[in-house]
């Protein structure tokens, strides 16, 4: 009974703990002070929501999103079916490289795409100068966002190809035979039968896809020394990190923390929403 | 359809690379495989250039790394080892510790509390354990971001900021760990052999440490895995928390190292070295306890 109460006590604590933290979010985004204690109310959401610079970084982070989360995640796809086909050569080669970016840190990957980038470094502006082109800047205006989305790409493929990969795994051989027996196609397999099966891992991976890439904040920060078109304020989060520790307002910064993971939230559930109401009407047909 | 079940069996034969061919006498159906491999030999050759680069640009001295052809090797890696070493007095050396301690102690005590925590989430039915688990649920979607901020301010309160407690101690609560623990425990520790423990007398605590602690040993690698490599690639709480840069981990320090490295280019010939050096500790840890790793655990908690 001791210990049954230890384990009962431990992880209250734990709620404690966490509950904590989110009471002192709101308690700081509404104002509270430890010098002045002034009941800010929503000022400082309003100034937040109005204020253009997280605005424009939230448009900045949004565009980043589209292109990363469904190429990163329909690379993934693509790459976990071809490596569950038959008659794969170096399967586990492959399957390690992709996975390898996962164990290098954010930072590291900026830092070594950054260089790939730059047109002193870049293979490809030494081929593209052989043949007498020079390289586009790509860390300036539009190719920017092609620039941090790679990074991002590169990154997170791996992993979720793995996850879909194992969950294609699952599959009980006999659905494929079955399949065969009534004369698939190996494509046709693909997109009858395992899409439809490993949709719910699909889903998840959407999910955090989305949850991780509003979040940039790592990525952008190692590319600014590189390049002058990364503000300090690129992504919503790098603007909170501004206002927290450069200018010293934390109670601006923590309400638009409250703010992003909110919109967050609802951007990542919303989605969830869709997703499990499609595959209910799928179901029905 | 000439195709037979070898399916689950082609993965495995991919791994040695001279039997990976079909049978001769069907040459049709290994040209099948062919488009494949080489699509996925792309991905791999995509996923390996940084690397490669990284490599190869570690041995260039200053001088070569913006003169010469990217994959050409250069001469300088024993210079620039020395160089990174002679910065600042070892400081590089200090980040590398600095890291290996965060990401061991931090996934090592992260690992212990969501072994015991996911534990007695599967075990032990009481009051609330739904609702705490639908916390813990929350955590795990928590953005990071709307806990870094308040975890300062609640850290400088008790004047711990900028110590090696302020970037360990958020840190040993991974409600991710918990949540992966309850659904490896609750699937590998079957609930009548705690019963039958129970029957013979044996104590709670004797139970979790010698029935259920040893099934949950490969979920728990896990965790531990995913624990140390989110730690060791953390960049925002340590970049939050600290401000003395004895204390730094190596993501930090490279960050610096490159920053400084826009006034003085110099530097980014030591920066490259050192993202080399940073990296290999953690593609070193993965190629040795890649087999011991549960993937299936990653699809169970896709399922559930």
């Amino acid at each position: 009974m001791v210990l049954f109460l230890l384990f009962f006590a431990l992880p209250i604590g734990y709620a404690g703990y966490l509950s904590l933290r989110k009471v002192e979010i709101k308690g700081l985004g509404l104002g509270h002070g430890a010098r002045q204690e002034v009941w800010a109310g929503l000022a400082n959401y309003t100034d937040a929501l109005t204020d253009s610079e997280l605005l424009d970084g939230a448009l900045r982070v949004l565009g980043y999103g589209a292109i990363v989360v469904p190429v990163m995640l329909g690379l993934a796809l693509v790459l976990a079916l071809l490596l569950d086909t038959d008659r794969i050569r170096l399967a586990s080669f492959s399957r390690l490289a992709i996975f390898l970016p996962y164990a290098i840190p954010g930072v590291v990957a900026a830092l070594l795409w950054g260089f790939l980038y730059l047109p002193a470094v870049s293979p490809f502006a030494y081929l593209l100068e052989g043949v007498g082109l020079s390289q586009p800047d790509l860390l300036d205006g539009a190719p920017l966002y092609g620039a941090l989305a790679n990074i991002a790409v590169w990154g997170g493929t791996g992993f979720n190809m793995i996850v879909i990969y194992t969950s294609l795994r699952a599959i009980p051989v006999e659905v494929y035979e079955a399949a065969r027996l009534d004369g698939c196609t190996p494509l046709q397999i693909a997109l009858r039968i395992k899409i439809p099966m490993v949709a719910p891992s699909l889903v998840l991976t959407f999910f955090f896809s989305i949850i991780a890439t509003l979040q940039v904040f790592a990525e952008p920060t190692t590319l600014k020394p590189l390049t002058n078109s990364v503000s300090t304020t690129w992504s919503p989060l790098m603007k909170v990190y501004q206002d927290a520790f450069v200018k010293g307002d934390i109670h601006a910064a923590a309400a638009e923390a409250v703010l992003i993971a909110a919109a967050t939230l609802l951007l990542s559930f919303g989605f969830l929403r869709l997703a499990n109401s499609r595959t209910k009407q799928g179901a029905s047909q | 359809m000439t195709a037979v079940a070898v399916r689950k069996s082609a993965p495995a034969a991919g791994s040695t690379p001279g039997t990976a061919q079909g049978p001769p006498r069907r040459p049709r159906r290994s040209r099948a495989g062919l488009l494949p491999s080489a699509a996925l030999l792309l991905g791999a050759a995509y996923c390996l250039l940084p690397v490669i680069w990284v490599v190869v640009a570690a041995t260039k001295g200053s001088d070569e790394l913006f003169s010469t052809f990217t994959f050409l090797p250069g001469t300088g890696f024993a210079d620039n080892l020395g160089d990174l070493t002679a910065y600042r007095d070892g400081v590089f050396w200090q980040w590398m510790v600095n890291s290996g301690f965060y990401a061991g102690c931090g996934a090592l005590l992260s690992t212990a509390v969501s072994a015991v925590s996911g534990y007695a989430l599967a075990m032990y039915r009481f009051r609330g354990r739904e609702a705490l688990f639908n916390i813990l649920l929350a955590g795990v979607l928590m953005p990071p971001v709307i806990l870094a901020v308040p975890q300062y301010l609640l850290l400088a309160k008790v004047e711990l900021t900028d110590s090696y407690l302020s970037v360990l101690l958020p840190l040993i609560l991974s409600p991710y760990g918990v949540y992966l623990a309850r659904i490896y425990a609750a699937a590998a520790v079957p609930a009548d052999v705690v019963e039958a423990a129970r029957m013979d007398g044996a104590g709670e605590w004797r139970i979790f440490t010698r029935i259920g602690l040893p099934m949950m040993v490969p979920g728990l690698v896990t965790v531990f895995l995913f624990q140390f490599t989110a730690i060791w690639n953390n960049f925002l709480l340590p970049y939050i928390m600290l401000g003395d840069d004895e204390k730094f981990p190596i993501t930090l320090g490279l960050f610096t190292l490159l920053a400084q490295g826009s006034n003085q280019p110099s530097l980014y010939t030591l920066v490259i070295t050192g993202a080399l050096l940073a990296v290999v500790p953690l593609i070193a840890l993965f190629l040795v306890v890649q087999r011991f790793w549960s993937l299936d655990l990653l699809s169970g908690a896709v399922k559930s």
